[in-house]
């Protein structure tokens, strides 16, 4: 293994792949008009008034006022929650995106002149959070004037409905991170491996001191370049445009480093094992388009019947979107930890497989 | 395989009964080959008759059934990596990345070989210079095959395979491939070619193997090929069947009727042909041509190779 040689190679692919407008847009742009389109679908704003559910535990008199008083603005729809409801479980199930918890002791703690906090559970990706908790603040200030104590009793803790129940395009972005590191090194390695088979490049370049072992790193190497900028841009847009909160920590480098290692090397040897291009073709899209589509990429697996997400655990890249889910929403990284080893098992195999079976010369 | 040692030392090539096959078919059959330091040496054979198989194996990119094969001395299966630092290659029908430009070439096989050749000076041989920035699908067919020239030059290879360089071009193309093969020679390399056109190894080689059904059936310098296998100059006039009858009794040669308006008439040297010129002038027949033809190496070729179909080379 020559770094020269390694870089060489690179450069090549590398001017290759950016010039290539059509492997540009599948690669960068197509993932981001997809989250921008499913963001849009899935988790737009509904206009109107935001509505506001509410769970009234207080003994006393000055919950039910207060409920009365947020109603009273005009900006909020008080919707009241029976008060035998678990709280933020209710708010999950039914995906209220807004909830306010008045405490039992609220009446009788303010009247003994103690401080005392609402709690408010919000969507932070949902663009009417910020405005329900304004109103709901400025009611509290109003309420903390005429209660005429020297310091403001009442307070607000808020609380992310989101910690819990992710948004959904806060779901959608490990899942379209994972259908960039799938789709783009999966379709150009099949196309290039089988290509280059038929037009007998790869026999050239053997007659060149590069190796076979030096081309497939070179490769390896752009695809996590590719997959680190897709990574950047989808991060980037689900953020920006639609508040999406993911967390990002050295667990996401697993998979960002193996995914693209497992698919450029699965490509490779789809593109090896076929005979022509059409079969590899055929071959390749046979295993890239049920993965893509039942991996959790779009939708999460909780919305598919039990039989159809046991399916989906054949599928290396379900333990990638899960790892990576795992990793930027649920902050659960025993679960990624279980992922990561499952696709480091899987790239060693995939790997030394498509090493084996590729082959400079014949016999 | 042992490494073979060569016998001779400025041997290049050395084959010895090198035999392949590809399932049931053979390819090359017990072939024998010598080619000597800084020749152009050229394989001929129709389609199918194993030339590239001969020259994959030579390369190192097939691996021979049987036989003793050396290259530069090396054996090319088991050294190949070592043998390919030395040669350059132009592999049949050759190809490369779509959106690389001749210069790009260049500079990325310099990084593999880790040699830094003057680019300009390539691209000036090759006749590429104009469009050292056009991307590779943009060239037309003759530009391709003269990046894949250019990139057979980039390691200063003292052998180069040529494997039908000029395939599919238009004869302005061939020929300035043919350019650049000379200049190749002229720097004193050692040059492989295989080809199906006749002209193009009378015109390069120094010397010809005719292959066919995996063997060579000859090997000479073209002009000898010619002069042992080729028929005498014949001087051939246009005339008729008038025209026949007095040559016949007039010349002492042996005279054929080609058709009904053609005549040819056999010369052993080339002073006889002023006496068949003289003949027909007294005739005081009236003709519309006449010229004087000698066999080139394709009326050779056809020669050699319908005989062998004839079963009597074999």
């Amino acid at each position: 293994m020559k770094p020269r040689r390694i870089l060489a190679d690179f450069n090549v692919y590398r001017r290759e792949f950016t010039r290539n407008s059509a492997a540009l847009f599948f690669s960068l742009a197509f993932p981001v008009i997809i989250i921008l389109l499913f963001g849009a679908i899935f988790s737009g704003g509904s206009g109107g008034t935001p509505q506001l559910y509410v769970q009234n535990l207080d003994t006393g008199q000055l919950g039910g006022s207060f409920t009365t008083a947020l109603n009273q603005t005009g900006a909020l729809q008080v919707v009241l929650v029976p008060s035998n409801a678990s709280f933020p479980q209710y708010l999950l199930d039914h995906s209220y995106s807004a909830g306010l918890l008045i405490p039992p002791t609220f009446t009788t703690e303010a009247m003994a002149g103690k401080p005392e906090n609402l709690t408010i559970y919000t969507n932070p990706a949902d663009a009417s959070s910020q405005s329900v908790i304004g109103i709901t603040s400025a009611v509290i200030n109003a309420f903390n004037l005429k209660l005429e104590h020297t310091s403001p009793l009442l307070g607000l803790s808020l609380k992310s409905v989101n910690e819990k129940s992710p948004s959904y395009v806060d779901f959608l972005i490990p899942g379209l991170i994972g259908f960039s590191i799938l789709i783009s090194p999966m379709f150009s390695m099949v196309n290039i491996s089988s290509e280059y088979k038929r037009t007998k490049l790869f026999k050239q370049l053997s007659l060149t001191p590069l190796t076979k072992g030096e081309w497939l790193v070179s490769k390896i190497l752009w695809y996590l370049i590719l997959s680190a900028i897709s990574f950047i841009i989808m991060v980037a847009a689900g953020e920006l445009i639609f508040h999406a909160s993911v967390s990002i920590t050295y667990w996401v480098i697993p998979f960002m480093a193996m995914g693209p290692l497992f698919f450029v090397s699965l490509g490779m040897l789809v593109g090896t094992v076929t005979k022509s291009e059409e079969s590899a073709g055929i071959v390749g899209n046979i295993i890239t388009f049920p993965m893509m589509f039942l991996s959790g990429t779009f939708f999460p697996l909780s919305v598919m019947p039990a039989w159809l997400q046991g399916v989906a655990h054949i599928f290396p890249l379900y333990y990638i979107i899960n790892g990576l889910t795992d990793t930027m929403v649920y902050t659960n990284y025993t679960g990624a930890e279980v992922d990561s080893a499952i696709v480091a098992v899987l790239c060693i195999v995939v790997f030394m497989a498509a090493v084996t079976a590729f082959k400079w010369r014949e016999d | 395989m042992n490494e073979v040692s060569s016998s001779e030392p400025d041997l290049v090539i050395q084959v010895e009964g090198l035999v392949k096959n590809y399932g049931n078919t053979r390819a090359v059959d017990g072939l024998d080959l010598a080619v000597h330091s800084g020749e152009v040496f050229s394989i001929l054979g129709p389609n199918g008759a194993g030339k590239t198989t001969t020259v994959e194996v030579l390369e190192g990119l097939r691996k021979p059934d049987s036989g003793k094969v050396s290259v530069l001395g090396l054996d090319p299966w088991h050294d190949g990596y070592t043998l390919h630092k030395k040669v350059g290659v132009m592999p049949q029908g050759f190809r490369f990345f779509d959106k690389s430009t001749p210069r790009e070439a260049i500079s990325y096989y310099a990084s593999l070989f880790g040699t830094s050749p003057d680019a300009e000076e390539i691209l000036e041989i090759v006749g590429l210079s104009d469009a050292a920035d056009k991307h590779f699908q943009d060239l037309s067919g003759g530009q391709k095959q003269k990046v894949g020239l250019a990139l057979a030059m980039v390691n200063d290879a003292t052998l180069v395979f040529l494997d039908e360089p000029t395939t599919g071009l238009d004869p302005q193309s061939r020929r300035g491939i043919w350019d650049v093969i000379r200049n190749l020679k002229k720097h004193g390399s050692t040059i492989l070619l295989t080809t199906h056109y006749l002209e193009e190894a009378e015109q390069l080689s120094d010397r010809v193997a005719i292959m066919n059904n995996g063997k060579i059936i000859v090997c000479d310098t073209p002009s000898h090929l010619i002069s042992k296998y080729g028929s005498e100059r014949k001087v051939v006039v246009s005339g008729g069947s008038k025209m026949y009858e007095y040559l016949k009794s007039a010349l002492s040669f042996r005279v054929e009727a080609v058709d009904s308006e053609s005549v040819q008439i056999y010369v052993p040297s080339s002073t006889d042909i002023l006496k068949v010129v003289k003949a027909i002038d007294e005739s005081g027949l009236p003709y519309e041509e006449l010229s004087v033809r000698r066999d080139s190496l394709e009326d050779v070729f056809i020669f050699l190779v319908g005989r062998m179909k004839e079963g009597e080379l074999s």
